[in-house]
């Protein structure tokens, strides 16, 4: 039975040392009637004949932002961030899931869009749109990351904000057809071992991935949170691998190709390798391992009140469920296990909390996440350790928020 | 109530039908066979193997003449690349430094990935626009630049084997699982874990994060 909020109130309160009730006694009070707001006395805008929905015009400020790390001044092979400072819950609402591109974002017409599969099997097969919405679906919630996440960071702190320290991630559920349930229709041949996929951008971006993985849990999805994907996650088809590394979910999917070994294709060699301080790379690390991030507080998010506060973030493993997710207020020298809210399935974001009370006192905020299989978040120092600076990729380790009197939130390391 | 019913039944209906069509044998017929006419259109993959090179070829000296016309804006006159465009020759003993240099000659494994590559990708913004002896030729032209093979060298189906890349050896497969062993721990540490944290970098003294209030450069 999880802990109700109320005891979890209790409980932080008690752990702070302080007493709630004295807090709250120094509010103020106003003697006059609340004033009726206009909003509460004319009618509002009229409902349209047609349109889609947007965000109140209050929240402008919740967008996708590029990186401009790098400063590379071109926008096609790019990327752009989630803002996960503002994320509620699990999902990422779908114009604000991050982008990678290599070559732009295409346009296709859904209507002449075709998939192919060939290679070793049986039948070569030709697919349309209308095709493949004509499987029963599925709908899964998985999270995805690229494994550039918190690239910037891997030798030291250096970017001031969570969207950009972590936001080459988003969740959503996904809908669409197991990719094995395609094979099938198509016979695949007992020699092959690995499936390449090919999208339909000006990048032809290419990926290897192996069959067994392919015929586990590997999608070709059409939607994503309840509407057709947006043409920059692939529309009207692209991968959802679970649990592996972004690029592999290839966008604009137009090509299947079975084959007895991988192609080693340019993003599966010169990138997304990882390289080591003895100069030698890791290939084909395509599990994403156990990560976690505080949102709130964090730079964009600080602490304006003292007394009762809210930690909050998102933990994800790509070896299956989170089990488990600490935090500490001491820059890791004590822990405690913070409260999983809502769902917490294979491959998926999960949302934790953990309250206290907060006096003003410098904190140094640190969350890790231990998944079902054990893999307990590595300290920076322990990643760098072993792979060195220059992996780029895969970066999982521990981030350190230092919270000030005043509240601001700054990304720092710690020993 | 009568709709509750309903929904059940139609439930058990889908169940019945899902659990015939797709127990073992998942096929539902969809989908039209696709002629090895239509497949040659999109299937010009390389393997390390060579499984799928090309007819044709291409000198080193023809290459210039391509990669000076349609690669050299982006990537340098000698391959050192023309602002944030990839550098593609180079690097070679960087590996290890502070500051590694992945290039075709520093970094490609396999000479296969350098002509699957151009040959699905490039030029950019114009792509599948060379012919195979193009392919060839500016293919043969980075493997010069990078010092693979001298001015003379024809790449072709033929000599493809011939051509040995320098980093070939320098990859392995992910290896986390035993070389990360040490990160699956049944009892992490909880208290006096260490004997201080104490601040050892600050993000905005180096800050490479753009203004929030002011849109990136570049943006339309």
């Amino acid at each position: 039975m999880p802990d109700t909020r109320r005891s979890f109130l209790r409980k932080s309160a008690l752990i702070a040392g302080t007493a709630l009730a004295g807090a709250r006694m120094t509010r103020s009070a106003a003697a006059a009637p609340l004033e009726i707001p206009p909003t509460a006395q004319q009618p509002g805008r009229p409902i349209p004949a047609t349109g889609y929905g947007v965000p109140s015009k209050f929240e402008n400020h919740v967008a996708r932002r590029r990186t401009d790390v790098f400063v590379n001044r071109q926008n096609w092979s790019d990327w752009s961030m989630t803002p996960l400072q503002h994320q509620h819950g699990i999902v990422t609402p779908n114009g604000l899931i991050f982008e990678r591109h290599h070559a732009g974002i295409p346009d296709i017409d859904p209507a002449t869009h075709k998939l192919v599969i060939h290679g070793m099997v049986k039948q070569p097969l030709v697919f349309s749109m209308d095709d493949l919405l004509r499987y029963p679906s599925v709908s899964k919630f998985y999270f995805m990351e690229c494994s550039g996440n918190t690239l910037a960071d891997w030798t030291k702190a250096a970017s001031t904000t969570v969207q950009q320290t972590h936001g080459l991630l988003s969740c959503a559920q996904w809908t669409g057809v197991p990719v094995s349930w395609l094979l099938d229709e198509a016979g695949v041949a007992p020699d092959a071992r690995w499936v390449l996929f090919e999208g339909a951008d000006g990048s032809n971006h290419t990926r290897s991935i192996p069959l067994n993985k392919v015929m586990d849990d590997v999608l070709l999805v059409y939607a994503q949170n309840g509407e057709m994907l947006r043409p920059e996650q692939g529309y009207p088809a692209r991968l959802v691998v679970p649990g592996w590394q972004g690029n592999m979910w290839v966008k604009w999917l137009r090509r299947l190709k079975l084959g007895d070994a991988p192609w080693f294709a340019r993003e599966e060699t010169s990138k997304y390798t990882d390289l080591l301080a003895n100069g030698t790379a890791r290939q084909f690390t395509f599990v994403m391992d156990a990560k976690s991030i505080i949102t709130s507080p964090s730079p964009q998010a600080p602490l304006r009140h003292k007394g009762f506060t809210v930690i909050s973030g998102l933990a994800w493993s790509g070896r299956g469920k989170v089990a488990r997710v600490d935090v500490s207020l001491d820059g890791g020298r004590n822990w405690r296990a913070a409260r999983i809210d809502g769902l917490a399935l294979d491959k998926a974001c999960v949302r934790f909390y953990a309250e206290t009370e907060w006096t003003g006192e410098q904190m140094l905020l640190q969350s890790r996440a231990i998944d079902e299989t054990g893999y307990v978040q590595p300290a920076k120092d322990a990643l760098r350790k072993i792979r060195g600076v220059n992996s780029i990729y895969h970066n999982n380790g521990i981030q350190t928020w230092l919270v000030k009197p005043d509240g601001e939130v700054e990304n720092v390391e710690v020993s | 109530m009568s709709k509750c019913r309903n929904a059940v039944l139609i439930l058990f209906v889908l169940v019945a039908v899902t659990g015939t069509a797709f127990a073992g044998e998942r096929k539902l017929g969809l989908g039209r066979a696709a002629t090895p006419a239509e497949i040659a259109g999109w299937d010009i993959d390389v393997r390390p193997d060579g499984q799928g090179l090309p007819p044709g070829k291409g000198s080193v000296k023809a290459g210039e003449a391509v990669y000076m016309a349609k690669c050299a804006a982006c990537h340098g006159e000698f391959g050192e690349s023309a602002g944030r465009w990839p550098q593609v020759a180079g690097g070679q003993g960087s590996l290890k430094s502070d500051d590694p240099v992945k290039t075709v000659g520093s970094y490609f494994a396999h000479l296969s990935t350098v002509i699957d590559y151009v040959r699905h990708a490039m030029p950019f913004g114009d792509a599948q626009s060379l012919s195979n002896d193009e392919l060839y030729a500016v293919v043969a032209y980075m493997l010069f630049l990078n010092d693979i093979v001298d001015e003379k060298f024809v790449l072709s189906r033929e000599t493809f084997g011939a051509v040995k890349m320098p980093n070939a050896g320098g990859f392995h497969d992910d290896d986390r699982e035993t070389t990360e062993k040490a990160f699956w721990n049944a009892k992490p540490c909880m208290t006096n874990c260490k004997p201080e944290a104490k601040i050892t970098g600050r993000a905005r003294v180096i800050d490479v994060t753009p203004d929030e209030r002011k849109p990136p450069p570049g943006r339309d």
